[in-house]
């Protein structure tokens, strides 16, 4: 019942949030924060489960219970935690407290809404990593959206509200067509009358599904397995469904970038994990593993472009999690255990990463109301901390040693680079890792114009150094992202033994 | 239990137990003419629905209805046959009393300065007895005895704000309207009563099945078309959806709430009851010629693209809500509409969920209009926008209540929408099916533009606090309390409603 509790304490504490006081929503927030993020460090500690959730696999903190029955088929409450999304887990509850932290500056009105809707954003993207039966999963993936849209249509920028539509609009769409595409599937399978992903699987491994409305089984399978890939590619998102991010990003208010960068892009990639490479067999996705290393090189360089053309801060470091998240995909792609390791690897170092940047690019911006490069020179002389971070962060983008960018980004080349399944591997991996040149390039670009040189700024505020509250946060988001650079077999250790069976049971190609 | 003891008729006791508040509420109006004590009156009202919904849940609970091989005490007959008590009557009359009841404890405010309060609630509560027992009518008689109990109040209802010219109108249009409606209805039984000889619904199928009917299979086939115009009227259902739009805005927002979910959802009861057990389908098909369901096939499309469309098009919140009741009509209809083929139980069982849920998350919405225009804040989006800052308890139930409306997990609406999704692929009927899905999408339009006015936009005017009154927001919390309750809770109604559904359709 762990993660039942997990969830009913974000649940619980995003209601008494939302009738609290302005005044001390920030603070209980954070106070009913902890609570999650200390119950998943301790299950993170105890954790037990072995191998992969939908392939057998003996689950941790598992609980079922029989819940709806319509006609033949059932939906029942199904939960537990593999080490896939184990680490997933504990990124959540963690980001989410630290972004509450970081939120006390910005957000100075309607606090008891703002924090409501973050804890219970946060309930719901436990309950996305955790659940396993389609319906449960699907609830919370879609209940994320609303509070999403709310953060950003409320507390956002000028262009709050087209940004807040387009981002509803977009998902929300890719979601039906998802959501549309595993109905299909599993009216096509026929003899599975359950939702739950384990039982879908097993008989998509098991010879598939018989056809639906007069169209054949591998035709329906290979349709459904481009439906739910372009419904997780609008999430992730790949070029050329990125469209909505650097909106939602730069009109939403730093801790809702927090969040989205750091763990709603991460439910795409998991679900392409979970579905897309985990539930189909290897002749299914063998077609399409040529377009998909292709559009993941694409978003790679073309997000890196954008980026490099930008001179807003916050859109820079948007459109790199664009080029962060085609990394995630070729490894996922490549169908090695290096790459889908590293590909889950770089999911958590991307979360912590991408966090702490927006959160550094935020302090600056609390504390000179200008995010654009061009306004700013030489921050380092009054904000040597916060910048100090600031840059420390874009090293780990770069993927410095012993930062965990590294690791994840160096574990999924060498699995992409040696992927048998992958036509033209190493050419894939090698366009690929040119994105690294240009990511090193516009980071540095950026750093050079706003941190280093004299001090110049075009605004009338005073910078001053930005109050604990603001630092600390970051400080542990740093520590974390070292701590997982010089020792990754802390999580990934428990993500390879879930990414194997994946790869025995017809993953691999 | 004791219910064995009971006499039959006790069996409609729900329905009963709202027409003697009905009468207690004329004692007292009697006993102080002038009462503006509206805290008794509604009081009383509320109590009297629910104590009416208590007995109908004791029943359903207690397996009345449900068939003796369950371990269930059996549909219950009342007056030869005239009026029965199975689990589809039971669910319906919930569904009337959850309403009833909200309605009530809402009016409290909305009518606090108002003359006519006891007048008010004991038509309400006349209505509400209508359509129990129009849930529960098995015979054409009945039913159009209680159709005309539950529309003669609504009619005086609806203009009962009588120095409003919005009222007037919308009343007299309904009243036109349903006159018109009420005469082809009748008429529609008359032929159906002179092709077939019988007014009892069994009657009438054993008949049909016999095939005695089919030299009279024009007369049949026409009496049948009235009585689809006759459901069509009092589901507000195309082609006679036009009253809908000008009633509920001119009548006070409760009513709105009361006629949009409670006598949509007796209007449905009939037209389940009626064509389940009167008309099996494929006995009639082959006197008339023509498989009825087609026309609800038809009739469930086109209400709920044309309502969709109408509502999107909207700027006076109340029209948009009428017009999306218009649309949800069109989704109930679908229950209808597949049970001709494998899996119809399901088909139906899903409608009814959908009228249930719907119960709590159009009577919510509403409502908030109740609220809205107890503030006087205005009727078109921009008036509404900003609200959120001043109430926000309020427009959170609101935002429930339109993301369940469009169908948004993980709300109730979402799961009846879903269950009318795989019932229709069930039924093979794919263009309904993919009709529901596109019209879903379309309706999220014009529910997040309620959302973004009262929790994004910036208000128009400046404007001062805002009063809370009690039992609007008690009846709005409640309800979107259930709407989100109903996620855990769905299970046995679920299982009720497609219990109900099997044991029509055998």
């Amino acid at each position: 019942m762990m993660i039942e509790a997990l969830i009913a304490v974000a649940l619980v504490g995003a209601f008494v949030t939302f009738v609290a006081p302005n005044r001390i929503a920030g603070k209980l927030a954070f106070a009913i924060s902890l609570i999650p993020a200390a119950l998943s460090l301790w299950m993170f500690s105890a954790f037990d489960g072995s191998g992969n959730a939908l392939l057998g696999g003996e689950l941790a903190f598992a609980s079922e219970f029989e819940w709806i029955q319509f006609g033949e088929y059932s939906i029942s409450w199904l939960v537990g935690l593999d080490g896939i999304s184990m680490p997933l887990v504990v990124l959540t509850t963690i980001l989410s407290s630290l972004a509450i932290v970081s939120s006390w500056t910005p957000i100075d009105e309607r606090e008891s809404q703002f924090y409501g809707l973050v804890l219970f954003i946060e309930a719901n993207l436990i309950g996305v990593f955790a659940a396993l039966d389609f319906f449960v999963w699907f609830i919370f993936w879609e209940a994320v959206l609303i509070p999403m849209y709310l953060l950003i249509g409320i507390w956002g920028g000028p262009r709050r509200k087209y940004a807040a539509i387009k981002f509803f609009v977009y998902t929300n769409v890719a979601s039906l067509v998802m959501f549309g595409a595993f109905i299909a599937l599993v009216f096509g399978l026929g003899d599975v009358t359950t939702f739950a992903l384990p039982d879908v699987t097993a008989a998509m491994l098991d010879g598939g599904p018989d056809g639906f409305l007069g169209i054949g089984g591998t035709t329906l399978a290979s349709l459904v397995f481009v439906a739910m890939f372009l419904g997780f590619a609008v999430k992730v998102p790949i070029v050329p469904f990125h469209t909505w991010l650097p909106d939602a990003h730069v009109e939403a208010p730093t801790p809702a970038s927090v969040l989205l960068a750091g763990v709603l892009l991460k439910m795409g990639t998991y679900a392409l994990l979970r579905f897309n490479f985990t539930m189909f067999p290897a002749e299914i996705i063998e077609p399409f593993v040529i377009p998909i290393a292709a559009i993941a090189v694409i978003s790679v360089i073309y997000g890196a472009m954008l980026a490099l053309a930008q001179t807003d801060l916050k859109r820079i470091v948007a459109y790199s999690s664009v080029s962060s998240m085609g990394y995630v995909i070729l490894g996922l792609i490549a169908l090695t255990q290096f790459g889908v390791g590293g590909a889950t690897f770089q999911m958590v170092s991307h979360g912590l990463i991408s966090g702490l940047m927006f959160m550094a690019v935020g302090v600056i911006y609390n504390a000179t109301h200008t995010r654009m490069v061009t306004d700013m020179s030489g921050m380092a002389d009054r904000m040597p901390v916060a910048v100090g971070i600031l840059v420390a962060g874009a090293f780990g983008y770069m993927g410095l040693p012993l930062m965990s960018g590294f690791f994840g980004e160096f574990t999924i080349f060498f699995g992409a680079f040696g992927a048998e399944g992958l036509a033209y591997s190493q050419v894939f991996t090698a366009l690929a890792m040119f994105g690294i040149v240009i990511v090193a390039g516009y980071l540095l670009f950026a750093l050079q114009r706003t941190v280093f040189g004299p001090y110049h700024l075009e605004t009338d505020y005073d910078v001053d150094r930005a109050p604990l509250h603001d630092i600390a946060p970051m400080f542990v988001l740093l520590g974390l992202i070292i701590l997982l650079g010089v020792a990754p077999e802390l999580i990934f250790e428990m993500i390879t033994d879930a990414v194997d069976p994946i790869l025995e049971t017809g993953g691999e190609l | 239990m004791a219910l064995f003891e009971l006499p039959a008729w006790t069996a409609l006791a729900p329905a009963l137990v709202l027409a003697l508040t009905a009468m207690v509420l004329f004692i007292v109006d009697s006993i102080s003419p002038d009462s503006r004590n509206s805290g008794l009156l509604a009081g009383t009202t509320a109590a009297g629905s629910i104590v009416s919904l208590g007995v109908a849940v004791w029943y359903i609970l207690a397996g009345v209805g449900t068939p003796t091989i369950d371990g269930g005490r059996g549909v219950i007959d009342v007056l030869g046959d005239q009026f029965v008590v199975d689990q589809l009557a039971l669910f319906f009359m919930i569904i009337v009393a959850v309403v009833t009841a909200l309605v009530a404890v809402a009016s409290y405010d909305y009518m606090e300065d108002h003359t006519y309060q006891a007048e008010y609630y004991s038509l309400v509560l006349l209505a509400a007895t209508g359509m129990s027992f129009m849930a529960a009518a098995n015979s054409l008689v009945t039913i159009f005895i209680a159709l005309e109990l539950a529309s003669l109040p609504s009619y005086a209802l609806v203009s009962i704000l009588k120095d409003n010219r919005g009222s007037v109108e919308g009343g007299l249009k309904y009243f036109l309207i349903g006159a018109l409606s009420s005469a082809i209805f009748v008429y529609g039984i008359s032929l159906v009563y002179g092709a077939t000889g019988h007014l009892q619904l069994t009657n009438i199928a054993e008949v049909v099945e016999a095939g005695d009917a089919d030299p009279y299979g024009g007369l049949l086939g026409l009496g049948i078309l009235m009585l689809i115009g006759g459901f069509a009227f009092k589901t507000a259902s195309v082609p006679f959806h036009f009253w809908a739009p000008e009633a509920y805005e001119g009548a006070p927002a409760p009513i709105a709430a009361f006629l949009s979910s409670a006598s949509k959802a007796a209007g449905f009861v009939i037209a389940f009851r009626v064509f389940t057990e009167a008309f099996p389908v494929a006995d009639t098909a082959s006197a008339i010629g023509v498989d009825w369901t087609l026309a609800f096939v038809i009739l469930a499309i086109v209400t709920m693209t044309l309502g969709n469309f109408a509502a999107a098009t909207q700027n006076n919140v109340k029209r948009m809500l009428a017009y999306s009741s218009i649309g949800h009509a069109g989704y109930a209809l679908i229950g209808l509409a597949g049970i001709s083929a494998g899996g119809g139980e399901l088909v139906m069982g899903a409608a009814m969920m959908h009228l249930f849920v719907y119960g709590f998350m159009n009577t919510g919405a509403f409502l908030f209009v109740a609220l809205a225009e107890y503030w006087g804040v205005g009727r078109t989006f921009e008036d509404y926008n900003g609200l959120g800052r001043r109430a926000p308890v309020a427009c959170f139930a609101l935002a429930i209540f339109m993301f369940s409306l469009a169908g948004i997990p993980p709300l109730g609406g979402f799961w009846s929408k879903y269950f009318l999704f795989t019932g229709a692929l069930e039924a093979g009927l794919l263009v309904v099916a993919a009709a529901l899905v596109i019209n879903s999408a379309l309706s999220l339009y014009y529910y997040t533009r309620l959302v973004k006015a009262v929790w994004i936009e910036e208000p128009v005017t400046e404007r001062d606090a805002l009063a809370q009154p009690v039992g609007l927001y008690a009846a709005i919390v409640v309800a979107a309390v259930m709407t989100l309750a109903l996620l855990p809770l769905f299970g046995p109604v679920a299982d009720t409603a497609v219990d109900a559904a099997t044991a029509m359709l055998a």
